[in-house]
């Protein structure tokens, strides 16, 4: 297990170094450049050049790119060319949101899809299967800032049930030493910034954890369709295990292999999506924060995000991996 | 059944906690809010995006600006809803017949927030610290202004900018005076002084909190700890927080000098997509926002939301490049300009409220003249033009940005194909030439010879001819392709020209020889709208956004 952690470790060196390549072109790729993007429509060639010399925008890119990787081995990840501030400080202030809403997404997602895929498997063929597939299968067709749109239009603005944006309600003052405003209501027992703060989450997290829920559930439907007519499952039920243990020890149990495997790649996923619910719902993570970086051209915050949102990537994937032991012990042995 | 009894559980569960939610909001909604009896005391207004920093003198943007404006003061503010300069921290000013000494008499008893006075000496702190900048402070996205206005530094690396400033010393004879002298005249400087950039800040907290230690880490500058979290001005509220990427939070200066009002506490959530902005408004969420699109205006008014104007304050204008030989032909020019219908243009592709322009310049800016060649619609005229030039099979290049909505210009391809059939109803052949706005578009318009007929605007920063004229016509350009050193000198003698009178005569003959010389066609001064909920009174609308929340009432 643990050759296979640090296995996973070493592997994960050249996959962020040709990832660094990639995104340090691509960001340059880009049309326009940040001089022209922070000065606006008037600024002089002058002071366009003072800017790119600043910043080291006018430098050969072998040399920028040598820069900044030398930076990033010292854990500086440059400064964000908007908000003149750190970009890993950017990062931290904001990741917490997106944690938050990430899980919270995962878990309407996860709670939502294996009941209903498991309840659509048991039922096959029946009418409840084909609306769960039906569904599922529209689901993962609608894009998620359309659904944001959708449900922000209907819950938010017309029916007035969840804010429309944010992630507590600007009238109210409350203390967030943790950043992660449901537990910071909690600790400091400030009950209705906690209540607050979860209903700002409801929305983005529906529409955040619409694909995942769609996707999840066809999985778990189609994993015990497979294992519900197993011989081992067929042999348990010869030798009278009841319905309960039957489901529970014999049928979700295995089933749920694929299922690990698929959320853990739903992480990427959420995290891809958070760009376009955050920017929807006004939500202050990072995936909002990612969007205007776009619109600014700001490369240091393009880079370093995306960098680090690799490395999260990379670590959840590995996560699930090392829990497949957990779930399925004889992986242990062959991996 | 057990499968049935799961999902049966799962949705009753959802429905519940969406239930309690409701519930939740309606029977709370109302007591975080209301915590002065019958209105409420919390203004929640939405940014399109963090400010830059919160020292204000190294901003340049309207976000910052719009913050900067509750927390700080200038010596001049500006009447309110015009762009005229006013009294404001200095209760008067006298100005020497050349031009070259101010001397302010300042409005006594007023403190910094920090407790500590402001008077004669802080007004030259400031002044002095502005004109010190060194190294990284003198980079434009930083003191954008004071190098705008003044024109340079004490010293710089930067050879333009080495001692070129117009500033020379201030003094302070007394506690309520100060005294600004100049090297030579800038007669702009009073209505410049009303820009937040050149507020009022405490030289105690300035040093205190190291507001000029800009530190360049890795080669990008870092903004102190000053611009971050400890602004103090003299203004109505104080700095309370600010998340970044989440809100900015002010509150009462409990010890303000002027009115405090019925605001206790501001809150700016940074909503920076604008129709999320909308709909937050609309959600109840918020109680105002600014920048609200022209085709948002109709639906928010009969969903019985305020629209407020501001008075415009910019100008949108059809450029006509002489460096192609057909234009540098002023019939051809005249034809032009003889051919668009404004009145038509305006009513079917601009804002609601938007002014028909005559001058580069919008009329709340002193040097407007209202006598200038106005061009009016006649069709027959400029086909009569057209045919006396030899140009009567005329085929013209129309360049015009696509994916971009400027406050001047929100919808650049609605105004083109208005012009465009305007043009083509007189016979001239239109090449349509679309680019996307950055870079493409201004690089080929600003950069470049290679196009014809442009749309391009501005909006002006304060009440100052030079501020547009200048801007457009200060000397040549790619943009305009032509040679004028007349025209060039009129503007730039204008411009420091040291009677504030004899000033505005120049600027308004230099307004009307521009459009003599015709090098474009001043189209438009579409109109900026704000948008609130309909028990929030008394908006301090501005052309110039000096917009401080004090005076704002709200509840019925």
């Amino acid at each position: 297990m643990t050759r296979l952690i640090l296995r996973r470790l070493a592997l994960l060196v050249p996959t962020l170094l040709g990832l660094s390549v990639l995104l340090f072109l691509w960001v340059r790729a880009l049309p326009g450049g940040p001089a022209t993007a922070l000065l606006g429509e008037r600024a002089t060639p002058e002071a366009v050049a003072r800017v790119n010399e600043l910043y080291g925008f006018d430098k050969p890119l072998i040399q920028q790119y040598v820069t900044w990787l030398g930076q990033l081995l010292q854990g500086n990840f440059g400064v964000s060319t908007r908000t003149g501030r750190p970009v890993l400080e950017e990062f931290t202030n904001r990741f917490p949101a997106t944690i938050e809403l990430t899980v919270v997404a995962l878990i309407v997602a996860v709670g939502v899809a294996i009941p209903l895929g498991y309840v659509a498997a048991r039922r096959q063929g029946r009418p409840l299967d084909h609306l769960t597939v039906v569904a599922s299968l529209i689901g993962v067709t609608i894009p998620v800032f359309f659904l944001a749109f959708l449900l922000k239009w209907a819950f938010a603005v017309n029916l007035g049930w969840f804010p429309s944006t944010g992630r507590q309600d600007p009238t109210m003052i409350a203390t967030h030493p943790t950043g992660f405003y449901v537990l910071d209501g909690i600790l400091t027992r400030e009950w209705d910034a906690s209540w607050d703060a979860l209903m700002h989450l409801v929305l983005p997290a529906i529409a955040l954890g619409s694909i995942p829920l769609a996707i999840i559930a066809r999985i778990t439907r189609s994993s015990v369709i497979e294992v519900q007519d197993a011989d081992y499952v067929r042999t348990a039920r010869a030798k009278g295990l009841g319905p309960d243990r039957l489901r529970r020890r014999v049928i979700l149990r295995n089933a749920m292999l694929p299922v690990a495997t698929t959320i853990g790649l739903q992480v990427g996923l959420l995290l891809s999506g958070a760009v376009l619910t955050e920017t929807v719902f006004a939500f202050p993570g990072i995936g909002s924060f990612l969007a205007n970086a776009i619109f600014n051209l700001d490369y240091a915050v393009l880079q370093g995000f995306i960098l680090i949102i690799a490395v999260v990537y990379a670590l959840v994937n590995l996560v699930v991996d090392v829990s497949y032991g957990f779930i399925d012990p004889r992986t242990r042995a062959t991996r | 059944m057990k499968s049935w009894k799961l999902v049966a559980v799962s949705t009753v569960g959802a429905l519940a906690l969406t239930a309690c939610a409701a519930s939740d909001r309606d029977s709370d909604g109302g007591s975080t809010d209301g915590a002065s009896g019958g209105g409420r005391d919390t203004f929640i207004f939405a940014a399109s995006s963090d400010p830059a920093g919160l020292d204000p003198a190294f901003a340049n943007d309207g976000e910052s600006f719009r913050v900067a404006r509750q927390i700080f003061e200038g010596l001049v503010g500006t009447e309110p809803g015009t762009a005229d300069p006013a009294p404001l921290l200095a209760e008067s000013w006298e100005v020497s017949d050349d031009g070259l000494d101010y001397t302010f008499q300042l409005k006594e008893g007023v403190k910094f927030q920090d407790g500590t006075d402001f008077d004669g000496d802080a007004v030259c702190f400031n002044f002095d610290r502005w004109n010190n900048f060194t190294g990284v402070l003198q980079s434009e996205s930083l003191s954008y202004y004071w190098q705008k206005v003044n024109g340079g530094f004490a010293t710089s690396d930067v050879e333009t900018l080495n001692g070129t400033g117009k500033y020379e010393s201030c003094e302070a004879p007394d506690a309520s005076t100060a005294v600004v002298h100049l090297k030579s005249p800038l007669p702009e400087l009073i209505s410049a002084l009303s820009l937040p950039s050149f507020s009022m800040q405490s030289p105690t907290a300035l040093e205190e909190y190291d507001a000029d230690n800009v530190t360049g880490e890795g080669d990008a500058p870092v903004l102190p700890e000053y611009a971050n979290a400890h602004p103090t001005g003299t203004g109505p509220y104080t700095f309370d927080s600010w998340s970044p990427g989440e809100e900015v939070v002010l509150v009462a200066n409990e010890d303000y000098w002027g009115e405090q009002g019925q605001i206790k506490r501001i809150v700016f959530p940074i909503i920076s997509d604008a129709t999320a902005r909308r709909q937050a408004l609309q959600a109840g969420d918020i109680d105002g926002y600014d920048l609200v699109g022209p085709a948002d205006v109709e639906a928010l008014k009969s969903d019985g939301f305020q629209i407020v104007n501001r008075e415009p304050f910019n100008i949108l204008y059809l450029a006509m490049n002489q460096a192609k030989p057909e234009l540098a032909d002023l019939r051809v020019r005249q034809a032009i300009a003889y051919a668009i219908n404004k009145e038509a243009l305006v009513a079917q592709t601009l804002p609601e409220g938007t002014e028909v322009a005559t001058n580069f310049v919008p009329p709340s800016v002193s040097g407007w003249n209202a006598d200038v060649e106005t061009y009016d619609y006649d069709p027959d005229k400029a086909k009569a033009l057209l045919a006396e030039a030899g140009q009567s099979n005329l085929t013209l290049d129309f360049n015009y940005p696509t994916n971009v909505s400027r406050p001047y210009m929100p919808t650049p391809e609605q105004v083109f194909t208005a012009i465009k059939a305007d043009l083509e109803a007189v016979g001239i052949t239109v090449n349509a030439v679309p680019d996307p706005w950055n870079p493409e578009y201004l690089d080929k318009i600003q950069g470049t010879p290679d196009h014809g007929l442009h749309l391009l605007g501005w909006t002006g920063d304060y009440n100052d001819t030079y501020n547009f004229i200048g801007v457009f016509f200060g000397g040549p350009s790619n943009e305009w392709g032509f040679d004028n050193p007349a025209i060039f000198q009129a503007i730039n003698d204008a411009r420091y020209v040291a009677d504030i009178d004899e000033q505005k005569a120049a600027y308004e003959a230099a307004n009307a020889e521009l459009l003599e010389f015709l090098p474009g066609i001043p189209l438009a001064h579409p109109v900026p709208s704000l948008a609130f909920k309909d028990d929030v009174k008394g908006y301090p609308a501005s052309p110039v956004q000096d917009e401080v929340y004090n005076v704002i009432t709200l509840g019925s």
